[in-house]
């Protein structure tokens, strides 16, 4: 369980964040969504431990972050897994090169040991005959699926998504919404997803948080979204021109 | 103040680069990879340079000396002076700022623009140390690109003037051995081993700092090329001052 307590950040005199209070909760998958400029980015690097709230903290199943030593921060940061927007798998390495790379960094275990579990999480992800080929050989669906099993092979307690279905067509979308579903319960984590694609808040949105302009607007889940009367959050939802048809049905008891 | 900034936080990068350590048995691949893409990668083109400076240099001196009482073994022993001072440690290092310079900017900026940095830094890793320190090391390999640097110039300086009929094998290499001096070599390696360290970091600086997309990338490379070899003009002059004065 991630607890974020009143956090605040800003760059050269802007507030960015501005008092985010929220809690993220384990074996869910969490969804912080909002418009563009909406600060979901520099939220979930502060969750990271990428940039340091001016205001506010950060708790990690009891742990503070500002309250733990440099070592310890590291130590908790071997405990996340990230999934980036553009994947960010290493170029020069194979894609069973870079599953292994946090094993090979952070353990001490023999290379058969390493290649048992690489190839482990490669089945989990449904990835077979591409541990050879280089990222750029493979397309964005299974850039995406090997930069899940390069987060989760060292069994993290926390995996951060950064648009995970961005640049994916819709059903490539869905398969990958429903692979981090899976894991996350499967694999008892705390799941992060920043996201703007409503298609993600319907099929997988346990909790969602909704931001605007730094500030929390809303929270809920996926059932609530849809009947809240926020005017921001129906906005956003119903920007869609598919949601907004979907809402006028509804509405004309169609 | 600008200029001024960054190089405050290129000393930082230094520091950033020998702390925290990367795993050991990590390192030994990468060093070895960076030896094979920055080192062998840049022989060849050093031995055709090289070969062909030293050509050109010892036709040049051939065709200045057009006075009869000026022995013809000068031509050796100025194309030895000029390569080794010089042309070898000085010339070649501009030209590996382009070559080695660029691909280091290009391929940390490529990393950064692809979040791959931002990838390690998650992982807890020092992403300066995985990155810089390995090319540092493979650097120091360095020195002997430019011994075969020196070696091929002089070879290239004898190939044109005993072939191209400037000057008798005998005299070539009687003017080869006059008054060399052991120190120049120690002055042309001492210079070296800090260029190294220049090509190594300077375009890292510029690689792993930038900021944007592709088209910044080129951008970085080019400034990276501008400043390492200015750098290097600069450190030129007060190592000769420091070293030969």
């Amino acid at each position: 369980m991630i607890e974020v307590k009143d956090i605040h950040k800003g760059f050269n005199g802007e507030e960015i964040l501005k008092g985010i209070t929220t809690t993220f909760e384990r074996a869910k998958t969490n969804l912080i969504i909002g418009t563009s400029g909406s600060g979901k980015t520099v939220f979930l690097k502060c969750l990271l431990g990428l940039f340091t709230p001016e205001q506010g903290t950060i708790c990690y199943d009891g742990s503070t972050y500002s309250e733990l030593s440099e070592e310890q921060q590291r130590n908790l940061r071997k405990q996340m897994g990230m999934v980036f927007q553009g994947s960010a798998l290493f170029d020069s390495m194979t894609v069973e090169e870079n599953v292994m790379f946090p094993l090979r960094m952070f353990t001490r275990q023999k290379k058969g040991e390493m290649l048992d579990r690489v190839h482990t999480v490669l089945d989990r992800v449904n990835l077979e005959n591409a541990n050879d080929k280089l990222p750029s050989e493979i397309s964005g669906g299974m850039q995406k699926r090997v930069a899940i099993a390069r987060a989760i092979v060292t069994q993290p307690k926390y995996l951060f998504c950064d648009e995970p279905n961005s640049g994916l067509d819709p059903k490539t979308a869905i398969v990958i919404d429903n692979l981090i579903k899976e894991i996350t319960e499967e694999y008892d984590i705390t799941t992060v997803i920043n996201t703007h694609d409503m298609n993600s808040v319907m099929e997988i949105g346990e909790k969602i948080v909704f931001l605007k302009q730094g500030h929390l607007e809303w929270e809920g889940d996926k059932t609530q979204i849809f009947k809240t009367d926020n005017q921001a959050v129906t906005d956003f939802v119903y920007s869609s021109n598919l949601f907004k048809k979907v809402r006028n049905a509804q509405l004309k008891g169609l | 103040m600008f200029y001024l900034d960054d190089i405050g936080r290129y000393f930082l990068m230094l520091k950033g680069i020998f702390s925290r350590m990367t795993k050991g048995s990590v390192l030994r691949t990468l060093i070895f990879k960076e030896i094979n893409d920055l080192i062998i990668g840049s022989l060849g083109i050093t031995v055709f340079l090289a070969f062909f400076i030293g050509a050109v240099v010892a036709i040049q001196t051939a065709l200045n000396l057009t006075s009869p009482i000026i022995p013809k073994k000068i031509i050796a022993f100025a194309s030895r002076q000029s390569i080794i001072l010089e042309f070898a440690p000085t010339f070649i290092s501009v030209i590996m700022a382009g070559k080695v310079g660029s691909f280091i900017t290009s391929s940390i900026g490529t990393m950064r623009v692809t979040e791959q940095i931002d990838a390690l830094e998650v992982m807890g890793i020092n992403a300066l140390n995985y990155l810089v320190f390995p090319k540092i090391i493979a650097m120091l390999m360095y020195p002997f690109v430019i011994a075969i640097a020196m070696f091929t110039g002089i070879l290239g300086g004898y190939v044109a003037g005993v072939y191209g009929g400037f000057i008798s094998n005998t005299e070539f290499l009687t003017g080869l051995r006059e008054e060399f001096v052991p120190y120049h070599l120690v002055y042309a390696f001492i210079k070296t081993f800090l260029y190294s360290f220049l090509l190594a970091t300077i375009p890292s600086f510029h690689g792993f700092y930038m900021k944007g997309g592709a088209l910044e990338v080129g951008k970085a490379s080019t400034s990276a090329f501008v400043w390492t070899t200015v750098v290097i003009i600069i450190s030129n002059y007060v190592l000769t001052q420091l070293l030969l004065s």
